[in-house]
């Protein structure tokens, strides 16, 4: 039996756990706001928020409700447009979309809308960036976005004194939110029960943003392992310059988690290339080296930072290097049912630097092209330490050995990077598709080589 | 005024097709569409797909009681294939089930056993085969062939122009029900009610009394509703009228990107010649049309590309030939600009290339030769009120085009791998639907015995506003406030024989139909309270909801004034019927005056490229624009903002890929990629030009939904001015869309 609240109300379901919750909400309920555009995370049309207790107190989130299997909301208050609605008046999100005219068509107003008051529900300090950050995975094919930039500095602008340590107390008190959710946090406390995780579950599903797109009827008729319900799974932690990573923890939570943002220049912003936030709240960092992508960023920055992988099945560990973990296109050693529990990394010292680099057609919400990354160390001017890895050029995320260990011992100049591009240019396998022809790819590749240099060695690469 | 659906969009209370209440027993239905793009169907077993439990029925062509016929214009398009597929996604099947998961799953057990032909992909090649939807068509002025000779400088060139998915959140679909006796309701997402009746009543068989069509509203449709949402419906409909009952079809994103045509794609050649004082003296053109597998509205379209190709100037000789081929795509469609912006492209191609060739400056050719007063078009219309001029010159002027140029020039001198360009693009764009039987329209109006007003047009409200503008028109009339009036749902039962809402002539014409109305009934209880009054009917007036005699305050209000005419049993009630005069176009000639005005405008588009990742960020959009004396310019500058990103959209990232075999690869938003609010330029500034308006424009005010959008093209000028500041090898090229892969490729190409 799955329970959540649904706005205000208890809901206990029997429904399939993996039945998404936007077809629960649309279809079982009746709650007709939230709506359909694609079913694969890409629109935001079906965006709500979701919130868990911590301490008492309630967190939300927007998530893509397309791509939610119901059972990861067990436990949860789920928020739709219906549940932020006030009896009489607009909220000041919804005032700030009407007035600017940020609503043309309509479709795609209620996944803002949702979007906008997560963005007020956070804890952070409003700024209208992070307000754009927000809503950048919703798709409006209308308005051309102006109107809602304007609604965003708006709504930024009303938010400059909130609490952002009882956001929720202060939005009820403003008028963003209904007064029930006063009381959700004692009514969340009341479902204790987990959801029994099955025996001899057909499959694990984590965020399901890669399961729900590519075999969402597998995953309905399937017995589910939710690694959300898994408690030691959730976590990142650091033993000294150890980081590491739970085996369910979100792409949101590196972005949470400061010491990282701290020694890894930029990964806020590299981050912020990955998906948008209404998938990077639920999707893992597990299930994006799973799902072995070629093109996978997150495995992509993990390779160059020559990330070690746990796994356990039938109570028996195994710990194994992510660059030696893929074999072939979508085959890894992993064996069915093996759960990754840990994914291990140094990070890197004073000496080394990282960089990452994606291209794809459009910069945001978009797959790579192809994305590179980097990490080296370099010592008098010599390069001493180099892991550079690429994607899209192979049927694998691919660490770039050869030409990490060309690097190795040469000092930085244009010609050395030619040489390189040379030795790169034969470790890679590149195949024409949507995303790109060989030869773009090639000539990207060799690009994005030389974007590495010229952002960590600017005098060097003139 | 804001628009008028505002509140229900922010709160997720407005209804959209799929949010309709199911009826009890409400079926569901999912189409089988071909997995290949050409071929003969040998055989269709649907039986393991009957076995799954839920499963109702399977719908094939034999099923259909009237005609396997769909096509608009041209005949030459079944509902459901019979013995051949033309198309990837054609509908073969229609499953129908108690669940719309039951009805997808049976579709995947659903066997076709196809016999597969070669599929034609490319424009020039359907061509070669003569592969033809129908005959082409020439658009002429003067004698080309004559004044080659007294040009200074002749270029020739080519361009490819890529088509664009319409990407409308809410996709297409229906929901039909019988109510009784062999009558059915449908709700359907179109763009075109009545073309849904006609197709419905067709298909089944029936008088098009027996069916009515109702629209709410659409979640997007920018065209690909007009036509294409008949097929839709009628699907539904023969559903529930076989089965006797509810059905509902909604697509999902992958079908509807499969099945649905698109924008055209063109290819095409130009040659132009001109003076050494840098006028265009010549100018000939012939384009190839990617019509698809059928004709749907591509003979229409394919006229707009006539008028459109020569943009805002005026060419004393001309020679314009469109070819629409037959390929394996699904039949491609009405898409804001409906064929104007491949022709302008066309034409902005030829100018930018003479520029390159002689070495000029792009401006300097355009401004020459933009169109003035009484200038002749190809079609015969004479220029009237032009204010192309006028507009790209307070471009110029406002936005400091001088200071702009310099900037980039600096910025480029500065940046070895960060390039800017900008480019402009003048506008000229013509308003009525090209064909004139269509530019008709009626309004019903019912004054209710309380002063409250009902309206019912065929305007389809798509996010466009022009319920808004509606109820601005009723008000303005009437003198009362917009809360007193409904704009009611678009009815086949309300207002019969409509023309879809398109070619930006929604609030031109069911407006102008709606004024008639109101009109009518205005003078209706100008009499009435002249009665009450014992004055002329000339003295009153109405206005804030007060009856005024001579403009002074008679003390009698909008609601006793109607109560009064009620009971004197005055009708308050009325049918305006609106046809635009003044056009015709006569095809044997090719020469006429289609159109009721023109629009006018210049847009400046700046670029950021990063040549290091053939990247680019649009920074600015700058436009003048002419919008009439606008009744809504809220809703005006929204249409100009979202009309502008689809455009720059279109010439940027918005890649169609099929394979060569005809299928569709960019089938989803994660291949197809459309704008994002990052991509949204830095800013958009649009002045507007100060005009008395038209007073064939609704309230003279102009119509908006199409002509912002090609503003869009400028952007890919930009980028190729950028580009060119980084190569100096480049040679310009005219090849739409402008992906980050083609700038990479351009940025680092050794020789042209
Ligand atoms: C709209 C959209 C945009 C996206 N953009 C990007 C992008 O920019 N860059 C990018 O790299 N990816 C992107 N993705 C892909 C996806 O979001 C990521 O790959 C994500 O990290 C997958 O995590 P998940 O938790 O959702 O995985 P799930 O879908 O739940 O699972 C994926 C696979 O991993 C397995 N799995 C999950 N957890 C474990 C575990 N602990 N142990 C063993 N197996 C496990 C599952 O069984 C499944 O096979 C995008 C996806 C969507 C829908
Ligand atoms: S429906 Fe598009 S993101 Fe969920
Ligand atoms: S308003 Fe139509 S999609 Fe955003």
């Amino acid at each position: 039996m799955i329970q959540f609240i649904l706005n205000n109300r208890l809901v206990e379901t029997d429904k399939k756990p993996g039945m998404s919750l936007l077809d629960y909400i649309r279809y079982e309920v009746g709650l007709p706001g939230t709506k359909v555009g694609c079913r694969e995370g890409d629109c935001g049309a079906c965006t709500v928020l979701i919130g868990e207790l911590n301490n008492n107190k309630v967190d939300y989130k927007s998530i893509v409700s397309c791509l939610t299997p119901l059972v990861n909301v067990h436990g949860k208050h789920v928020v739709t447009i219906e549940g932020i609605n006030l009896e009489n008046d607009l909220t000041p999100v919804q005032k700030a979309m009407a007035e600017n005219a940020a609503t043309q068509c309509g479709f795609c107003t209620p996944g803002f809308v949702m979007s906008f008051t997560g963005f007020c529900m956070n804890h952070e300090k409003p700024t209208t960036s992070r307000a754009i950050e927000s809503v950048a995975g919703n798709i409006c094919r209308c308005t051309g976005y102006k109107s809602i930039q304007r609604a965003a500095e708006d709504i930024t602008r009303l938010m400059q004194d909130k609490d952002i340590k009882n956001p929720v107390d202060w939005l009820v008190s403003k008028g963003y939110l209904p007064k029930y959710f006063l009381s959700i946090p004692d009514k969340l406390a009341e479902i204790h029960s987990k959801t029994e995780i099955p025996n001899n579950s057909e499959i694990t599903v984590a965020g399901g943003t890669d399961l729900m797109v590519q075999k969402s009827d597998i995953v309905y008729e399937s017995t589910i392992r939710p690694t959300k319900e898994i408690e030691h799974l959730q976590k990142i932690k650091f033993e000294n310059q150890t980081c590491i990573i739970g085996g369910a923890a979100t792409v949101t939570s590196l972005l949470q988690t400061e010491k990282l943002l701290q020694s890894i220049d930029g990964l806020r912003d590299y981050l912020m290339l990955v998906s948008s936030e209404p998938v990077r709240n639920i999707a893992t960092i597990a299930g994006n080296i799973v799902n072995a992508s070629p093109i996978a960023d997150l495995s992509i920055m993990l390779l160059a930072l020559n990330a070690q992988i746990s796994s356990e099945i039938d109570g028996k560990v195994n710990t194994q290097p992510l660059d030696q973990l893929y074999t072939g296109y979508k085959q890894l050693k992993l064996q069915k049912g093996e759960l990754i529990t840990e994914i291990r990394f140094e990070l890197p010292n004073a000496n080394q630097q990282f960089n990452f680099e994606k291209v794809s057609k459009r910069q945001y919400l978009d797959i790579a092209s192809v994305n590179s990354a980097m990490v080296i160390k370099v010592e008098n001017n010599t390069i001493t330490d180099c892991r550079i890895s690429a994607g899209g050029v192979a049927p694998i995320p691919l660490y770039l050995q050869e030409t990490s260990q060309f690097l190795i011992g040469k000092k930085i100049s244009e010609q050395l990077f030619d040489e390189a591009n040379d030795v790169m240019q034969n470790e890679i396998s590149p195949i024409g598709d949507v995303r790109g022809t060989v030869e773009y790819k090639r000539l990207l590749l060799k690009q994005l080589l030389f974007a590495h240099f010229a952002k960590l060695f600017p005098d060097k690469m003139n | 005024m804001k628009n008028i659906d505002s509140i229900g969009h922010v709160t997720g209370k407005s209804i959209y097709l799929d949010d309709i209440p199911n009826q009890q027993g409400t079926l569901h239905a999912a189409i089988l569409g071909s997995a290949i793009a050409h071929g003969k169907i040998k055989n269709i077993n649907v039986d393991e797909a009957l076995k799954l439990n839920d499963v109702v029925k399977i719908i094939l062509y034999t099923d259909i009681p009237g005609d396997n016929q769909i096509g608009g214009i041209i005949e030459d398009e079944p509902l459901l294939a019979e013995n051949e597929v033309h198309y990837q996604g054609q509908p073969i099947a229609i499953v129908i089930a108690e669940t719309e998961r039951i009805a997808h799953k049976a579709v995947k057990l659903i066997k076709v056993d196809f016999e597969e032909f070669s599929a034609v992909v490319d424009p020039r090649e359907a061509k070669q085969k003569g592969l033809l939807l129908f005959p082409p068509r020439t658009f002429k002025l003067g004698n080309t062939d004559e004044t080659w000779k007294d040009c200074a400088h002749i270029v020739e060139g080519s361009v490819e122009i890529g088509g664009q998915e319409h990407m409308y959140i809410e996709t297409q679909g229906a929901y039909a029900y019988p109510i009784e006796n062999g009558y059915i309701k449908v709700h359907s997402s179109t763009q075109g009610p009545t073309a849904v009746q006609k197709t419905i009543a067709r298909v089944l068989g029936l008088p098009m009394h027996q069916i009515e069509v109702d629209v709410v509203r659409l979640g997007g449709a920018f065209g690909g509703k007009e036509d294409q949402a008949s097929g839709f419906a009628a699907m539904a409909a023969l559903a529930s009228y076989l089965l006797n009952k509810p059905v509902k079809l909604t697509l999902p994103r992958h079908d509807d990107m499969r099945m649905t045509g698109k924008r055209h794609p063109y290819s095409g050649d130009f040659k132009i010649g001109l003076s050494t004082d840098l006028k265009i003296l010549a100018f000939e053109t012939d384009l190839y049309q990617n019509g698809g597998a059928a004709s749907d509205l591509s003979p229409a379209i394919l006229e707009r590309t006539l008028f459109h190709s020569t943009g805002s100037y005026y060419i004393p000789n001309t020679r314009v030939t469109v070819y629409s081929c037959k390929t394996n795509l699904p039949p491609n469609t009405a898409f804001r600009g409906f064929g104007a912006p491949q022709g302008m492209f066309a034409i902005e191609s030829a100018i930018a290339k003479a520029a390159e060739t002689i070495n000029v400056k792009v401006i300097d050719i355009q401004q020459k030769n933009l169109l003035a007063e009484n200038d002749e078009f190809q079609y015969g219309q004479k220029a009237e009120n032009a204010n192309a001029q006028e507009c790209f010159q307070l471009v110029k002027e406002k936005f400091n085009i001088e200071s702009i140029t310099k900037e980039i020039n600096l910025f480029n001198q500065n940046n070895r791998y960060t390039k800017k360009g900008y480019a402009v693009m003048p506008l000229c764009f013509g308003i009525s639907f090209t064909n004139t039987s269509m530019n008709q329209a009626r309004a019903l109006v019912h004054i209710y015995q309380d002063g409250s007003v009902s309206v019912s047009t065929a305007a389809i409200e798509m996010g466009q506003g022009v319920n808004t503008k509606l109820a601005q028109v009723a008000s303005m009339v009437l003198g009362i406030d917009t809360n007193k009036v409904k704009i009611h749902s678009t009815n086949t039962s309300r207002v019969a024989n409509t023309s879809p809402t398109a070619a930006s002539s929604g609030a031109d014409l069911n407006g102008n139909a709606l004024r008639i109305a109101a009109n009518a009934l205005l003078n209706r209880l100008k009499e009435v309270a002249a009665g009450m009054l014992k004055c002329d009917a000339k003295s009153i007036s109405i206005n804030n909801e007060e009856v005024l005699q001579n403009g002074k305050p008679s003390g009698i209000s909008w609601k006793k004034l109607v109560l009064t005419a009620h009971l004197q049993r005055v009708c308050l009630s009325e049918n305006g019927h609106y046809a635009t005069p003044v056009i015709y176009f006569d095809k044997t000639k090719e020469k006429g005056h289609p159109f009721a005005y023109h629009v006018y405008g210049t847009g400046i588009i700046t670029t950021t490229v990063d040549c290091i990742r053939g990247t680019y960020k649009i920074d600015d959009v700058l436009i003048v624009h002419d919008f009439g004396k606008s009744i809504n310019l809220t809703i005006d500058q929204g249409q100009i903002e979202g009309a502008v990103v689809q455009g720059i959209g279109w010439t940027t990232m918005e890649e169609l890929a099929f394979d060569k075999n005809g299928r569709l690869l960019s089938n989803s938003l994660s291949t197809y990629k459309v704008p994002d609010i990052h991509f949204a330029p830095n800013t958009i500034k649009c002045i507007p030009l100060e005009t008395e308006g038209h007073e064939l424009a609704v309230m003279r005010s102009k119509a908006i939904g199409e002509p912002p959008f090609m503003y869009g093209i400028a952007a890919y000028f930009a980028i190729q001015n950028a580009i060119k500041a980084y190569n100096p090898n480049h040679k310009l090229k005219f090849d739409t869309p402008i992906t980050p892969e083609k700038v990479l490729l351009q940025l680092y190409e050794k020789e042209d």
